[in-house]
């Protein structure tokens, strides 16, 4: 943990952009991954989903 | 593999197996089935008089006044607010339109057989740039090239692909996407293969060789001076406008891409979208195992870039039924394959591939008739399924021309468009039933 500190960072950022927008603005190496939970988190849509299965 | 898989798996196979072939044109009371004489198609999902916008209200006064039931825009007006006049979905009578979508029943239409699957879809013929009837316009030049149109250049093709014995649109869409095209929005290449294939045949036409007729001679002189002063053969004449229009194969392209759509329609337990349409007011989807019944939502308006002297309040909300292209893994969703066509649209080449990228989230299958040569020759997303869509919270993705709000000025800029979320719960809701 101590050692992550004083090497270059390579950052995967999941979910919200702005985050990783903000690293690469301070010039660290990231990859951002679009993800967002499934349905948005919707609990009716998500049953309405387990009947499509 | 669950039974709704299995079914899906069904559907875009079928969809991918049809083999839509133009055959014939002809006059739509006579060739598409129920059309009568006060019927007149349009874009989209069914509608009202009263809840259509300017560009499809000004498309339908046109058609009436082509028809010759009403002598001006007063008298066109008050009769399709009479309740005389019906309106109905294109897509009802396997035809689609693109923008207003309006079809009337005197209008020639492209004939288009499944030669797999059987039966025929339908569409109008491309009017060109500016000033058209598709935008909602109707002065005496838009009325002018609509004659041209049905009593010059119908005949003249219809001719010409029966000498030729068909063409095969389908593999003009594959050859295209080879080309920079992506089948919806840049139109180049399938027009120049369009016009490359039907040239030998039109110019072999008995109707092509006239150089006299009684229909008032389109203006072609922004082709080429030669065509000033009527001297030139019908023939010529029409391969001079082919030229003048990139959008000469679209609309043959959308009747075919229809007939993809309808094998993949009404296979049941599939999930699958085989309806998208817009009537400039709502977006309506249909699926697969769900029937006739529409699930529809207002429209957005379109992202795009704008002409000259237009902005985005310019804009009407998005209209047309060519979005029946995205339905069966082309257009937007081949973007990769036409990279150029962010100069039109807005964006960077970057961005054409993310958004195929995209849409592989929300599809079944990759195309095995249309590829992409810069991602590897990988087939183009196709078959959108609606748990897809939103269990992803990713809608399809819609690359569209933008109408001016106002009926009868025309084409104002082109963009990108979301189709609406709620309509694909909505779906969903009716599927889980």
């Amino acid at each position: 943990m101590n050692n992550l500190f004083d090497t270059e960072l390579k950052v995967i950022n999941m979910g919200l952009e702005d985050f990783a927008e903000t690293l690469k603005e301070r010039g660290t190496k990231v990859i951002h991954v679009r993800w967002q939970p499934p349905a948005m988190g919707d609990e009716d849509i998500l049953s309405l989903l387990d009947k499509l299965k | 593999m669950s039974k709704i898989d299995q079914a899906n798996k069904k559907a875009v196979e079928r969809m991918m197996k049809s083999r839509p072939v133009w055959v014939d044109i002809g006059r739509a009371r006579d060739v598409i089935p129920g059309i009568k004489d006060n019927l007149f198609l349009h874009a989209g999902p069914p509608i009202t008089w009263e809840r259509m916008s300017g560009p499809l209200k000004g498309a339908i006064m046109g058609g009436l006044i082509y028809e010759g039931k009403a002598k001006n825009a007063e008298e066109a007006e008050k009769l399709a607010a009479s309740g005389e006049v019906e309106f109905a979905p294109c897509h009802h009578y396997n035809s689609v339109g693109p923008m207003a979508g309006v079809i009337t029943p005197s209008q020639m239409v492209f004939i288009i057989e499944d030669k797999e699957w059987g039966g025929y879809t339908y569409s109008n013929m491309n009017e060109g740039y500016g000033k058209v009837l598709r935008y909602g316009a109707f002065d005496d030049e838009v009325l002018k090239r609509l004659r041209w149109l049905d009593e010059v250049y119908a005949p003249v093709i219809k001719e010409a692909v029966h000498l030729a014995g068909g063409m095969d649109i389908k593999s003009i869409i594959a050859q295209a996407l080879h080309m920079g095209d992506d089948g919806h929005n840049r139109n180049r290449a399938t027009t120049s293969l369009f016009i490359r294939t039907i040239a030998p045949f039109v110019v072999e036409t008995d109707w092509g060789k006239k150089t006299e007729y009684d229909t008032p001679r389109l203006d072609l002189s922004n082709v080429n001076e030669y065509f000033k002063g009527g001297k030139a053969t019908a023939a010529a004449e029409v391969l001079a406008f082919m030229h003048s229009n990139d959008l000469t194969s679209l609309n043959a392209i959308m009747a075919a891409c229809k007939s993809m759509a309808l094998a993949a329609h009404g296979v049941e337990n599939s999930t699958l979208v085989t309806t998208m349409a817009r009537n400039g007011t709502d977006f309506g989807i249909r699926v697969s195992s769900t029937g006739d019944k529409w699930f529809t939502a207002p429209a957005n308006v379109p992202d795009g870039l704008y002409f000259s002297g237009f902005k985005a309040s310019d804009a009407n909300p998005d209209i047309g039924d060519s979005v029946i292209t995205e339905t069966v893994g082309i257009g937007g969703f081949a973007m990769a394959a036409a990279p150029a066509i962010v100069n039109f649209i807005g964006g960077n080449p970057a961005d054409a591939f993310d958004a195929t990228n995209e849409m592989y989230e929300i599809t079944v299958a990759e195309n095995n008739n249309f590829n992409i040569p810069a991602m590897d020759f990988r087939g183009t997303p196709t078959g959108i399924d609606v748990r897809k869509v939103v269990e992803k919270n990713i809608v399809p993705r819609i690359n569209t021309g933008i109408a001016h709000k106002e009926a009868g000025i025309g084409q104002v800029g082109a963009g990108i468009v979301k189709p609406p979320m709620e309509m694909f719960v909505e779906a969903l809701k009716e599927l889980a039933k």
